[in-house]
């Protein structure tokens, strides 16, 4: 059996759906016992790559869809943001994305500079890959010090 | 939920605004649009308070880094009201907090509140 629970979310790639996908992903972070300040920081973190996304296929005059891919730990969330709109093959994806290194590198980078330094900052691991698209591949670990005694973890 | 805007002139010198909602990528356009359209006279002071904000990213930061620039380019005064101590996260991690003039709030975090 897989270590985690898989949920995909996909929305056009329009405003008015990042904070649909933002609440959803709030949801998710709850099930696994996050505190409310790391909810609100994945909140934020993952709005930043969704409107990045948006904001692409805005640019390109695309009417796509942005897909993110949540991967539910017992006390991690990986959450995968693509602009690309196809599905992911969320292990394979994860394996080619590469480190994240420089800040002022590529356009994409530029152009969200303050959001992906906000991404940064609220999460504890980000990567970016780009080929067929822009994938923000990013990981946040429950606070130890912070796992209340009432959560219910996903059942494994 | 979406966003609301109040600007309300309070003499010729003073503005006060009252932001409530959630500041994103689709409610930061209509946010923009709001400011815009202000008489933005010479020494003018600009109060924005952002206690009813429940959610504010980026896209908010653009919109008020673009209007700081406005307003003190006319010579005029923003200070930002009201943050909670969430809302004062971002302008801290982004440094905007040694520019601007923003005001957190005394409140405590919303969830000590409830608990």
């Amino acid at each position: 059996m897989k270590p985690f629970d898989y949920v995909e979310i996909r929305v056009p790639a329009k405003p008015q759906y990042v904070s649909v996908a933002r609440l959803t992903i709030s949801g998710l972070a709850n099930r696994i016992g996050f505190t409310y300040d790391d909810i609100e920081d994945l909140k934020i973190a993952a709005s930043e790559a969704i409107t990045n996304a948006v904001q692409h296929a805005y640019a390109d005059n695309e009417e796509g869809e942005v897909v993110i891919g949540c991967a539910l730990y017992e006390e991690k969330i990986e959450i995968m943001v693509a602009d690309h709109g196809k599905s992911f093959d969320f292990e394979e994806t994860k394996a080619k994305v590469g480190p994240y290194h420089d800040l002022e590198e590529g356009s994409f980078l530029r152009e969200g500079g303050l959001g992906l330094y906000l991404i940064e900052t609220l999460m504890d691991e980000v990567k970016v890959h780009h080929q067929e698209g822009v994938t923000v591949f990013m990981t946040k670990h429950v606070g130890v010090e912070q796992v209340d005694e009432n959560v219910e973890h996903i059942p494994s | 939920m979406n966003i609301s805007v109040e600007l309300q002139k309070v003499d010729e010198l003073h503005i006060k605004g009252l932001i409530g909602g959630e500041i994103d990528a689709f409610t930061a356009p209509m946010l923009r649009e709001k400011l815009a359209e202000l008489n933005l006279q010479k020494d003018l002071h600009v109060e924005l308070n952002l206690t009813d904000v429940s959610y504010m990213d980026s896209t908010g930061l653009g919109v008020f880094v673009g209007f700081y620039k406005t307003v003190n380019a006319a010579n005029g005064h923003m200070e930002l009201t009201g943050l909670s101590s969430r809302l004062k996260r971002l302008f801290d991690i982004t440094g905007l907090v040694e520019i601007m003039d923003i005001q957190a709030t005394d409140k405590e975090v919303k969830i000590d509140e409830t608990v």
